[in-house]
């Protein structure tokens, strides 16, 4: 066991003093990834019931969900939603943060706050006020309805992502292409756009997924023909139980994964450029 | 200095720069108050200040980028306060190059004649001739970040002046780099100065650059343009102490007037009266002395009437290399900083602290400015 008396930093502290460490660190990972793994295998079991270990392996659930049209209509629903959601929230996002960041004026702060308060603010209560004033104007269980919802919940990420590319970028570039002869639009569009395009990338992928993922709204504002896949998913577990909805959170979580590793070797790529 | 101001040729290449009462206020701090400048077509004008002091509001009211208060800019008579900075027409270079990192070193030099649909082949030219004016012929093809800070200098140069701007704007562009390289590149940008015959405003708080590479010399403090002129006017005859004080080193002595008027510095006469072309602000006179321009004196100058003599003790002596500093106090409660030139043989016997010396100054090396207190 040479490898515990190794050094485990600069000081001189060995990988058997830090054992314990590694410990509390591998336990905390398996709280926080498990229950999310669980449905995976629970997913490709031949049972009627969820159950785990399955005591039989098959794919069942998955074409029960492929095959049935109403789950894949809450699966397009839930797509275009969040696109929807990501080209609406991603250029006003990026817009204000960018106009918030330059102003220099006393009122940007607290303009700033105003902006991010829906992601501090629990979901539950803009799902009420949202339910109360959407109903008032005729726009519940609207596409509309739920992207206006979705987008108040996104545009404080993209602001937060699109603010913290700004603070690495020399605002000189743009006065300089500015004197070079570019109007303003021109020199955000030719010189500042190009050298945040990462983050903006990566927080339109967290847009769309802040949508896609997004289950207290649509439980409230989706329904019939728009409801979305969580609202789906909610009524079905409420209703009846069944090895499909683990088919699906596993499809959902290989998505979100794939999306989140996706901005990860965005914002990776934007800073080797630096 | 002079040849810059002579027209003809010049009149396509620079535009003479008219700032006429321009004032400039960050809530009640007045960043430029009433501020007058007339910048010849051509002319190499360095704003000199230090931080704080308004020289980069003045640099950026020229560009566009603040909106004065109140006042003029004209550029060869048009007035320019409401034209956005990118119809000035104006190279500009700042402290940090601001160099666009996702473009080549050619793509950056042909910005500016892209946005001004300059065809294709005639952009490859000029973009090649820029970069021959500022030795970076081979470079083109290079990433900004494979460049070094003065070749990274020398790319935000080219694209300043490769679109032919009638006016150049510098701010503090050689304070990134090292001393050695800078002073290099004053004589460069100097040189490159009179290949465009471009009017340039330069800002910089570095005295010695200011000297080296201007025409003339604004000197700005408390938004307000303290004195103008060449840099040797500057440097001899500060207009007051601030100027004395904030141009090469300086030693401020305070003079007596006597009952005739004459000017009088420990009961030496130093002058018949204070300069005619001087404001007398009513808080007296006093001297400036430069310390390179007082001298050991001996025989041979004691009695010249062209001569002031101070008798003085040593104070603190160092040897610097090139030249030694010493501090010595006279009559008593006085301190002059003195340079001397260093040789071999002079250094054989270095002063000490404590010793008594006799130090003289010519008349014609005397500047009398308004007195402080």
């Amino acid at each position: 066991m040479s490898w515990l008396k190794k050094a485990a930093s600069d000081t001189q502290i060995t990988h058997g003093n830090r054992i314990w460490l590694y410990v509390f660190a591998a336990i905390v990972m398996i709280l926080l990834v498990v229950p999310t793994l669980i449905v995976i295998p629970m997913s490709f079991s031949d049972s009627q019931y969820l159950e785990f270990p399955p005591s039989k392996w098959s794919l069942r659930w998955y074409h029960e969900y492929l095959d049935s049209p109403k789950w894949m209509r809450a699966t397009v629903k839930s797509l275009q939603i969040g696109t929807l959601t990501m080209l609406v929230a991603t250029p006003i996002g990026v817009a204000a943060a960018y106009a918030l960041f330059v102003s220099g004026h006393k009122a940007a702060r607290l303009i700033f706050m105003f902006l991010i308060t829906p992601m501090i603010v629990p979901v539950i209560l803009i799902a009420i006020g949202a339910f109360y004033v959407f109903g008032q104007i005729g726009i519940n269980n609207t596409v509309f309805g739920i992207v206006l919802a979705h987008t108040a919940l996104a545009i404080p990420l993209v602001m937060i992502v699109t603010t913290s590319a700004l603070r690495n970028y020399d605002l000189n570039q743009e006065r300089v292409a500015r004197s070079l002869g570019a109007p303003r639009i021109k020199a955000f569009f030719l010189i500042t756009l190009p050298q945040i395009k990462f983050s903006v990338m990566t927080s339109a992928l967290l847009a769309f997924l802040t949508s896609f993922d997004e289950v207290i709204i649509s439980i409230f504002i989706s329904g019939g023909v728009n409801a979305t896949i969580t609202k789906h998913m909610f009524s079905a577990l409420r209703d009846y139980i069944d090895p499909t909805i683990a088919a699906i959170s596993t499809i959902l979580v290989i998505v979100s994964t794939v999306l989140l590793l996706t901005t990860q070797y965005i914002s990776s790529r934007e800073k080797k450029k630096k | 200095m002079a040849n810059n101001v002579n027209n003809e040729p010049q009149i396509e290449s620079a535009l003479p720069i008219t700032v006429k009462n321009l004032t400039k206020t960050y809530g009640d701090m007045y960043a430029l108050n009433n501020v007058d400048v007339d910048i010849k077509s051509g002319e190499f004008l360095t704003l000199l200040g230090p931080s704080g002091s308004g020289k980069t509001t003045l640099l950026m009211a020229i560009a566009g980028f603040n909106r004065p208060d109140s006042g003029s800019i004209k550029f060869g008579g048009n007035e320019m306060i409401l034209t956005p900075p990118h119809k000035r027409d104006v190279g500009m270079v700042f402290q940090s190059y601001a160099l666009f990192p996702h473009m080549t070193v050619a793509e950056n030099v042909a910005f500016p004649l892209k946005l001004r649909k300059v065809n294709a082949a005639e952009i490859k030219e000029r973009v090649a001739t820029a970069l021959e004016t500022v030795q970076l012929g081979e470079l083109g093809n290079r990433d900004i970040d494979q460049l070094s800070g003065g070749q990274r200098q020398r790319v935000a140069l080219a694209r300043a002046f490769v679109f032919k701007p009638r006016i150049l704007l510098m701010d503090e562009p050689l304070s990134a780099l090292d001393k050695k390289l800078r002073e290099q590149m004053q004589i460069e940008l100097k040189q490159l100065h009179r290949q465009l015959g471009v009017t340039t405003v330069y800002v910089t708080h570095d005295q010695r650059e200011a000297l080296t590479m201007s025409d003339r010399i604004a000197i700005i403090n408390g938004g307000e343009i303290v004195q103008i002129d060449t840099p040797d006017v500057i440097y001899n005859s500060p207009s007051n102490s601030f100027v004395a004080d904030f141009i090469g080193e300086s030693t401020i002595l305070p003079l007596r007037a006597d009952a005739s008027g004459k000017l009088l510095f420990e009961n030496q006469p130093i002058s018949d009266g204070p300069p005619e072309n001087m404001h007398d602000n009513g808080k007296g006179w006093a001297l400036v002395v430069r310390p390179e321009r007082v001298f050991i004196s001996d025989e041979s100058t004691s009695g010249d009437e062209n001569v002031v003599s101070f008798d003085g003790i040593v104070k603190e002596f160092v040897f610097q290399g090139d030249s030694a500093f010493a501090l010595i106090t006279v009559a008593e409660k006085h301190e002059l900083s003195v340079r001397f030139g260093t040789n071999s043989a002079s250094f054989q016997n270095a002063l000490q602290s404590g010793d008594k010396i006799s130090l003289g100054l010519n008349l014609s090396d005397i500047t009398i400015i308004p007195g402080d207190e």
